[in-house]
């Protein structure tokens, strides 16, 4: 996943580099305001280095798990938009960073000029977008879990080919290698957005296991807190009723992403380089996978991108994306009038 | 117990290279990468300088080849790009294969210059320490708030793989076997479980941090600032890089 | 027996002490307990009893819902905290969460560099507090490449660098082997701290603990916490020889230990 050098002309990763440089200030600024708020009135009360520290060892320690996908080959968690959804947009700008960083400076992952480039699109983007996304659909969506859960979904999915889209856009300005566009970046769009789907179910169902036992830590689910819960009908059916819902939702975007990847894989075929090279990164990425957790997360660390995944988007991902939300947000609103229409029918009977 | 962070790529010889001070060597890879970046990719001669510069340093620093080498695995996925991009790219091809011309330019592009910028950083993080890495961030002006989180990063990330290595040996003694897309509900509950312990602790260590007196700012590491000789010994490697960098451009 | 008769001086009292979570859980109901200079005292209870939320009162981290805690005659409040926090050493259960700088040398030196010391007077400060827990040879490690006992000294060090006139250890015991638990009970039962005439003293001790032996072994007077608020107070083997209390308070000696049938420590 990360950029190395020379992959971006000169200029244009200074240009990066400033650009991420006053995102990561303003997200300085933001974190405090995000973390500072703790029991304890006290002089030094300001929380963020020892949380955000504490949030970033999370991320790249989750980067260490394991998700097996079919057939030998796994995935692992990128964490944008599980931060931007847990700690809110500027902790998990300025966590994502760090993880950056010090995987840059550290371990030669990724290079030193892409850093800029790095941050902007796997950082700031990331994070931007998936608490972007998150932060509308709360509002359209009626309060409570599965609201929570199924906007982590919607973010996670749309976080990452965003940030492949952002990631175009740097490459257009100052990409070294002469590609078509058009059309081995759409190509893999079919990758990133099966990339998306992998991320958004992990995301979701890590967000729905915090809120199951402290909701109060889900940074943007403070406000489910604040109202009490006035329950009319027996517990049960209450417990049962939320699940349909997210069931709902999840079906409505698993279909919506493998429409969308299977027709650009369609459309990929006649480009099997692109496929192939699929293939390969995920067969690196297992690879490298099956022992990372043995050890230490440092100790083991070695190639966990998937590198060309990267390199999609383009003109058809930015289509992609632009349906993913089109359609994702149909759906929500569908099943929230479905819902509301069944309280009604509720509260009529 | 995992192997601390410290041994990961840093190889705990003395050396001249070792000894500079963090903040010159930083300063230096970082000067030395853009202008390799900056750098003609038709200019072959200046590349070969590059490695040569980088192989002298390294000898400096008695770093063996083999480290290093290893160390650029990490490249791996971008090789594969590159080596798809004289099949994928446009314009005029060559006679041999139908290989693209432009695609095979930009191929050469990102292996040269992306393989001298992993082989800069290797060496970097080859002869100095973590801990030092930070100071030298600092010391560059990095702000101190992100100096911090990495330090608290550093310090817990074992931590942290210690708790997910018993998670996933409770999961394991349970007979639990994650095989597909149907586990993921578990693995995700281990990593939900891991974010509030991770939260939680964050928590306590702020309330260990106020116990102790701290009032926002962390002490500062008492030490000198870099000799002007120091920084003249880590300016030889981006100075000389400059004169390459030039004589590519007007080759 | 070199240690002076432990004076009148008081180093801690609260009174009247009760606190709610914003959650709305209340933890404590009106605790009183005062502890003189130099004593050591432990605090037992079951688990839930309050004891994390009073220790968290002890230096300021939480702040009472009703009631007052005051320090060496100092109240815990916005003033005075930064010398309440320097006097009142909180050795925390997970040395992991104590020990949070890269090295142990950084770790011991935080709380007095917090507090304005600098350079040779910090140096020998550490160098002290090292020694004084026998890991003097450990300064320049990572705290995760130590032992889990030499950890929790570590941990006791970093807060004697700040020359407390209190320590409050939480689970001191918890998680050590044998020897280590004797290691740091003869750290404890021998340590000076110079106060603020220089004069090497003994530190007033409040020991949180379910490890009841332990308390028997180091603290002459014991408070037992149920409920958020102290059921008991006296001399330790009294109390711990009172079957019935302990069985009301969840609180169960080891099989086979019988507490009359040692020597109490003097002190």
């Amino acid at each position: 996943m990360h950029v190395p050098d020379g992959f971006i002309d000169a200029p244009v990763s200074l240009a990066a580099g400033a650009v991420a440089a006053a995102a990561v200030a303003v997200s300085l600024r933001g974190a405090r305001r995000e973390l500072g708020h703790g029991r304890q009135q006290a002089p030094g009360a300001d929380r963020t280095a020892p949380l955000a520290g504490l949030v970033a060892a999370f991320l790249f320690a989750v980067q260490m798990l394991n998700f097996p996908v079919a057939a030998g080959t796994s995935g692992h968690l990128l964490g944008g938009a599980l931060a931007a959804v847990l700690v809110g947009p500027y902790t998990g700008v300025l966590c994502v960073t760090v993880v950056l960083l010090l995987q840059a400076f550290l371990f030669a992952d990724g290079g030193l000029t892409a850093l800029g480039v790095n941050i902007l699109t796997m950082a700031v983007v990331t994070v931007v977008v998936a608490y972007a996304v998150f932060h509308l659909l709360q509002r359209v969506l009626p309060r409570g879990r599965a609201s929570v859960t199924g906007g982590a979904f919607a973010a996670a999915l749309v976080s990452v080919p965003a940030a492949a889209v952002a990631f175009t856009g740097i490459y257009a300005l100052g990409g070294t290698a002469d590609v078509p566009l058009g059309r081995v970046f759409a190509a893999m769009t079919g990758v990133h957005v099966l990339i998306g789907l992998g991320e958004a179910a992990i995301t979701a169902a890590t967000v729905g296991a915090v809120l199951a036992v402290r909701p109060d830590l889900v940074h943007a689910a403070q406000r489910l807190d604040s109202p009490l819960e006035l329950r009319t009908s027996p517990a049960p059916d209450e417990a049962a009723a939320p699940r349909k819902p997210v069931r709902r939702l999840w079906a409505a975007g698993l279909l919506l992403a493998l429409v969308l990847g299977g027709g650009v894989s369609f459309y990929a075929s006649a480009e099997p380089d692109g496929l192939e090279k699929v293939a390969a990164d995920n067969g690196i990425d297992a690879q490298e996978k099956a022992h990372a957790t043995e050890g230490s997360p440092l100790a083991d660390y070695a190639v966990t991108g998937i590198a060309g995944a990267r390199l999609s988007g383009g003109l058809a991902g930015v289509v992609g994306v632009g349906a993913t939300l089109a359609v994702g947000t149909g759906a929500f609103l569908a099943v929230r009038r479905s819902r509301a229409a069944g309280r009604a029918a509720d509260e009529r009977s | 117990m995992g192997a601390a962070p410290a041994d990961t790529l840093y190889l705990p010889v003395g050396s001249p290279v070792h000894r500079l001070p963090p903040q010159c060597k930083i300063a230096a890879v970082c000067c030395f990468v853009v202008l390799v970046v900056a750098t003609p990719r038709e200019a072959f001669p200046a590349f070969a300088a590059y490695a040569l510069l980088l192989a002298c340093v390294a000898a400096a620093g008695r770093v063996r080849p083999g480290h290093v080498l290893k160390r650029m695995l990490i490249e791996v996925p971008f090789v594969a790009f590159a080596v798809l991009l004289p099949f994928v790219a446009e314009g005029p091809r060559t006679d041999m294969l139908g290989l693209s011309v432009e695609g095979l330019w930009g191929a050469w592009n990102i292996l040269a210059k992306g393989t001298l910028g992993v082989a800069a950083s290797v060496l970097l993080a080859s002869t100095t320490q973590l801990r030092s890495l930070l100071r030298g961030l600092e010391r560059l002006r990095l702000p101190p708030l992100l100096v911090q989180i990495a330090s608290f990063m550093l310090r817990y990330a074992d931590v942290l793989a210690g708790e997910l290595h018993r998670m996933r040996l409770a999961r394991l003694s349970r007979g639990f076997d994650a095989r597909g897309p149907r586990h993921w509900g578990v693995l995700a509950k281990t990593a939900g479980a891991l974010f509030i312990r991770c939260y939680e602790r964050g928590e306590r260590v702020h309330l260990a941090m106020l116990s102790r007196g701290w009032t926002g700012t962390m002490p500062r590491s008492e030490e000198e600032a870099a000799t002007r000789a120091e920084w003249a010994t880590a300016a030889c490697l981006p100075l000389l890089a400059l004169l390459v960098c030039l004589g590519g451009w007007t080759l | 027996m070199t240690d002076p008769p432990p004076d009148r001086e008081i180093s801690l009292e609260v009174s009247g002490l009760a606190y709610a979570y914003p959650d709305g859980h209340q933890a404590l109901f009106g605790v009183d307990l005062t502890v003189e200079r130099g004593s050591r005292v432990a605090l037992l209870g079951p688990n839930g009893a309050g004891k994390t939320t009073l220790v968290h009162h002890l230096n300021g981290l939480l702040a009472p819902g009703a009631g007052t805690v005051s320090v060496a005659g100092l109240p815990v409040t916005g003033e005075h905290l930064k010398e309440v926090r320097r006097r009142v050493g909180l050795v925390f259960q997970d040395p992991d969460d104590q020990l949070f700088m890269p090295t142990v040398r950084e770790d011991v030196a935080f709380g007095p560099s917090c507090a304005g010391l600098r350079g040779e007077e910090l140096a020998s400060r550490v160098a002290k507090a090292l020694r004084q827990v026998g890991m003097e040879a450990h300064a320049d490690r990572a705290p995760h490449h130590l032992s889990f006992g030499q950890r929790r000294r570590v941990a006791v060090a970093t807060v004697l660098a700040s020359h407390p006139e209190i320590l409050v250890l939480d689970e001191p015991s918890s998680n050590l082997d044998p020897a280590a638990r004797s290691e740091l009970a003869a750290i404890l039962r021998t340590l000076r701290v110079p106060d603020a005439d220089g004069r090497a003293r003994r530190p007033t001790v409040l020991m949180v603990t379910h490890d009841l032996p332990y308390a028997l072994e180091l603290c002459p007077r014991s408070v037992v916490l149920s409920g958020g608020v102290i059921v008991a107070d006296g001399g330790t083997q009294d109390l711990l020889g009172d079957a019935e209390l302990m069985r009301a308070h969840r609180l169960e000696l080891p099989f086979g230990f019988d507490p009359r049938s040692v020597t109490a420590p003097a002190g």
